[in-house]
Parts: C-alpha cells; structure tokens; sequence
C-alpha cells in the first residue's frame, strides 16, 4: 500500500472533466484507490459521484492511497493527473 | 413582456418557441412484487443501457460535449451509487423508485454545494431520468422535433441534448436555470448557438409564441411587435453579412492598418485561424509542450512542433510566448514549491531566470525553427516587471540568435515605466487578463471578486494608454493578447489608446474586423478619451457606446 498527498491544480477543483481524468484512471488502474480530502474520510477513488461529492477545490491537499498491482506507478499516474490543471 | 438573463455571445435569433418535454413524473413509492435481486438485475440492465447509450453519444459529438457525456457514463454506472440503490431495494422498492431515490440523493447533495458542482446536479438528473424512463420502456426526455425551425426553451439542457442540437433546425435556446459556466452556456460558446441561460421568468413563455433572443443584450422579448421584429432580423442579416464579408486586413476606416491576429495554444488551430482571417498569431502559448510531462521537452522535440506550427504562417508575424508557469501552473521541473499568493510568486520570467537551461534551450529551438521557416517570429516573455528583466531576456534572445525579442505587460509596473521598458524591448504585448487582475488586485479564478476582473476599468484602460504612447514615441509595436481584443467597441477603445495590433481567439475576428472598419483614427481616439474620463467600468463602457454611436458613419460601410 503507497500513499501521497497532492495539491489539486485545476483551475475549477475536481468537478466535470477533472474528475472525470481521474476516476477513469483510478477504475481501470486494477488497483483498489482512494482519495481523501485534508481531515475528511477516503473515498472510492473509481466512483465519480464520490469523487465529486467531496467537493474539491483548486489548492486543495488531497491524499491518495493505492492498494493492489503496480501501486507505485500507478500512484505516480494518478498524482500527475490530480496537480496537472485539465481547465486550461 | 422581456425576460433578462445571461447572453451567450453577441447573436440574435427570432422564431417561434418549443418547449422542451417535461420530465418524468416521480416514480411511485410503493413495495416491489419481485424479489431484491430481480429489481438489481433489472437496474443494473437499464444503467448498463443508458451508460453505453451516453458513450456513443459522445463519441458522435467529439469535443468538449464527448467529456461531459462519458463523464455522465460514469455517473450511471457508478459503484457507489449502485451500492445505495441495492441498499434501497433490500427495503423492497421497485428499481424505478430506487435508482429515482439515489440519484435524487446524490443530486441534492451536490445543489447544496453550489457553484461549479451545483451546476452538475442537472447533468446528474438527466441521467436519472434516462435510467428511469429505460426501467419504464418509454422514450427519454429529449430535444422536441417539431419539424420547422424553433427556438428552444428549457429549464435546463442536459449536455447529452445540447450536443444532439440539430443546429440547421434550432434557431436559438433559452434556459430558465443554469448559469454562464453550465454546460449549455459552455456548449452553446463551443458551437456558436445563439443563447440566454439563466432566464428565471421564461416559464411564462408557451409552446407557438413568437419571441427575439437578443444574446448581446441579455434579454428574451416575448411576442414582439412587428418593428423589433424586423430591427432583430435586420441585425441577424447584418451579422450573417460581416461573417460570409470578404476577408479583408484589419484597418480602421481612414485606411490605419491594425493587424488582426489570433491567439493559440497548439499548432492545431493554425488552419482554422487562416482560414478566419488571421493575419499571423499574436500570442502562441507554448505551455502544452510542457504540462503532462515531467522533465522539459527536448531541443529536438520543441524544434519540430515550433517549425510545424511557424510552417501554417509563411511570411506572416508568429508570436511566441515562452513558458509561462508558475505555482499557480506547477511544474515540477521548474517550480514546485509551495506558495501563499502563486500569482504573485516565482512565476514566468521569474522562473524561467531560476531555472535558465530551460529558457536556453526554449529559445535554441525557437531559433532553430525559425531559420528553417519563412514567418517572421517574435518572441516575447511573461510577468515582465523591470527593465533589468526586460534586458536579461533580450540580450538571452539576441545571444542566441532570435532577431525579435519582446515583453508582455501583465503588471502595473511594467505599464507605468513602459517608455524605459520599451527602450530595450522591441515590442510590448499587453495581456489585459493579468493586467486587470494586478491592477485591480482581484484574483481572477475567484468568483467573488469577479465583478472587478473588467477590463474596462478606467485604471487598466490609462496603463494601456500608457503603454501606447510609450510605444508611439519610440516607434515599438504595442500589441493587445487578450480577452479584451475580442470585444468589437473595448477594440476599437485599445486603438484609440495606442495599440498597434490585436490578437484574439480566432472566432471574434469578424466582429472585431466590421466594428474597427466603422471608424477613423481620430474617432478610436476620442471614443478611447471618453472611456477613460469615466469613473467606473460600466461607464466606461457606457461612455465609449455614446462616443461611438456619434461618430459620423463612413461611406461604404453598414452601421447595426
């Protein structure tokens, strides 16, 4: 199991498109992913509406935890996703 | 009656409304005569349907319409969702009653978040109702076809609608919800519809009544009298007219010449800007070549995207804008660090002068493509604040052989010591974005001081005014790369302060071409004097509107 945490660099937090990036990547990662917000509890990171629901803002530190297959690259791919802004 | 609501571009639509169809009503509460299991099948099944159903959808429509239905796609079949459903069968709901009350859960959940992800509620609740309505075997609400050609009103249109729009039968649309970041306004920007979103009170309008949608002017006019009918379709010929007019060099009407220029962020757009007019890029962004990566490309991998996109523009004027990052746009090779206030922190320039190999190699392939094509390449540097920036940077280009080396003008600083800026730069390119939101002191992703991120503001227009005639009495270019260029009158203002050139994205060339051939320099000037008189930004714009609906009219030319 690996763990980061990571700024969110989207201009506009995780909504649509962002979110969208991510949970793909999360889902078909084949590993078991969460994210949480700073202080809030983890959520499935393969499930958009949970994703979304944590309402995630631009600047905010998010901590991902990978569990499962290649963890650390997978880690790397999701962390890359999360600080790239995808609302330029 | 009038209706107000937010306008989507400058057009103007007349024809006779059509409602879209109501929604489905709420599916009964009432116990299941199958078995929890059997009900999961049957929701499970009908997700699976709409999800694929979603997918295609967005495969047809491409762009940015095919982001927002594959990520409605996800919604549907979403784990967490499909845990709360089965949870609500187990009490012995119906599928229909079940998925109707998850989505319904999840929906009220992101409405009471607001802003951007209140506005996704809407997306969330046209997937609930597709689903529902496959459970049910009837059609899923969607865009009427009635036949003729209409003007749609809709409470809100789902993204898979809006991107289904049969433009050649929709005249125009009107929103009762939504705001100018839901995806209506968004897809309605991307496809050139004619739009008002947010127009509470067009409830009242009926299925057959005639209405105007007047999108520069932010109003719905139901059952208008013949008169506004005719002015309305007057301005839509009009407009029809400077779209399809020949393509002609920017120029005011004594004759000035104004270079009309495009902006772009990847060598992709470049035919698409031709064949709009663009008389050369004003400003291309060189950021693509480096988010998504983690080390900077090679001199080699730079070189070949630089000499593609410099190829599209042979004899003509390319700007480019070397990197501009920061904290605000991370990367991790060249500044990751953490930092209060990102926008006014280790950014553009002042990055790049901490981590020179970058810039080095940046301008070793600029230069590179250059010699290996026929446009004319400028180069300029963002977050310029100082002379000795201004000069670190140039004599870095003339070192390595760029024979064009310039600055943007995002700061105040810049603007105020524009003539010293200017006596070692060779142009200036005024980025009125950054200008506004440094002048202004607002942060321009901050929806609560948005009302100050107006370029119109008396104190953004006197730095550009500044900056202009620095430029006039040293005979250096002073161009216009932003947002504020593709205003057709704040143009014409930006003229008449001293700005030489105007680059935009590539769809406002016509407007900003017709309106910059109704008038002299003289009248630029004295509109440009009006606006800066004035005390605030709606002045401002009020102001120059006065000015220039009294200039005298050219001949040979339409005034809308």
């Amino acid at each position: 199991m690996v763990e980061r945490t990571v700024r969110v660099g989207s201009s506009h937090g995780l909504h649509a498109r962002p979110a969208k990036l991510f949970t793909q990547a999360a889902a078909s990662s084949g590993a078991s992913v969460t994210i949480a917000k700073a202080g809030g509890a983890p959520v499935n990171a393969a499930s958009i509406l949970a994703v979304i629901a944590q309402g995630i803002d631009h600047g905010d530190e998010v901590t991902v935890v990978v569990d499962g297959g290649d963890e650390q690259r997978v880690l790397d791919e999701l962390v890359e996703l999360l600080s790239t802004d995808h609302d330029e | 009656m009038e209706f107000r609501g937010t306008g989507i571009g400058q057009g103007v639509a007349v024809g006779p409304v059509v409602r879209m169809a109501e929604r489905l009503p709420e599916p009964v509460d009432r116990p299941s005569h199958l078995d929890p299991a059997r009900e999961e099948e049957r929701a499970r099944a009908s997700v699976s349907v709409v999800a694929d159903d979603l997918q295609r959808k967005g495969a047809q429509a491409g762009g940015a319409a095919q982001d927002v239905l594959e990520a409605q796609a996800m919604m549907a079949e979403d784990p967490t969702l499909m845990d709360d459903v089965v949870k609500r069968l187990a009490d012995g709901k119906t599928a229909e009653r079940a998925v109707f009350e998850a989505f319904a859960a999840f929906r009220d959940l992101l409405s009471s978040m607001g802003g951007y992800m209140g506005e996704r509620a809407a997306d969330l609740d046209d997937v609930s109702q597709r689903v529902v309505a496959h459970l049910l075997k009837v059609p899923a609400p969607g865009v009427p076809n009635p036949g003729h050609r209409f003007v749609l009103v809709a409470r809100d249109l789902a993204p898979a609608d809006t991107a289904l729009l049969d433009l050649t039968q929709v005249l125009g649309l009107v929103t009762i919800d939504g705001g100018p970041t839901s995806h209506t306004a968004i897809l309605a920007r991307e496809k050139s519809i004619v739009a008002i979103v947010g127009a509470a009170d067009a409830t009242a309008l009926a299925d057959g009544d005639t209405v105007i949608v007047d999108a520069e002017n932010d109003l719905v006019v139901q059952g208008p009298d013949a008169d506004a009918v005719a002015a309305a379709k007057e301005r839509i010929a009009e407009r029809a007219a400077r779209a399809a007019a020949p393509i002609t060099p920017g120029a005011l009407a004594d004759g000035t010449s104004v270079p009309l220029l495009a902006n772009l962020g990847s060598a992709d757009g470049a035919a698409n800007a031709v064949e709009l007019g663009a008389e050369g890029v004003g400003l291309f962004r060189t950021e693509f070549l480096f988010l998504d990566a983690d080390r900077a490309p090679s001199v080699r991998e730079q070189q070949e995207q630089y000499t593609r996109m410099l190829s599209a523009f042979p004899g003509r004027k390319v700007v480019v804008r070397v990197l501009d990052a920061g904290a605000d746009k991370p990367l991790s090779f060249l500044n990751d660090a953490e930092e209060e206030n990102p926008a006014l922190g280790l950014r553009g320039i002042r990055a790049l002068r901490h981590a020179e190999v970058i810039l080095r190699e940046q301008l070793t392939a600029l230069a590179a493509a250059d010699a290996a094509t026929d446009a004319d390449l400028w180069v300029m540097a963002p977050m310029i604040a100082t002379v000795d920036e201004t000069r670190y940077f140039t004599d870095l280009c003339r070192e390595l052989g760029l024979k064009t080396a310039g600055v943007m003008v995002e700061t105040p600083s810049a603007a105020l010591i524009a003539d010293r800026v200017l006596g070692v730069a060779d142009f200036a390119s005024i980025g009125t974005n950054d200008l506004t939101q440094y002048t202004m002191a607002a942060d321009r992703l901050l929806g609560t001081v948005a009302n100050l991120q107006d370029p119109w503001a008396p104190a953004v227009l006197r730095l550009v005014a500044e900056v202009g005639a620095a430029g006039g009495r040293l005979g250096k270019p002073v161009g216009i790369c932003g947002e504020a260029a593709a205003d057709p009158l704040l143009a014409v203002v930006l003229v008449g302060l001293g700005a030489t050139t105007l680059s935009m994205s590539p769809s406002a060339l016509a407007d900003v071409r017709a309106s910059l051939a109704r008038y002299t320099r003289e009248d630029a000037e004295r509109i440009a004097r009006a606006a800066l008189a004035a005390e605030g930004a709606a002045e401002a714009k009020q102001a120059a509107k006065q000015a220039a609906e009294s200039a005298p009219t050219p001949t040979g030319t339409t005034v809308p």
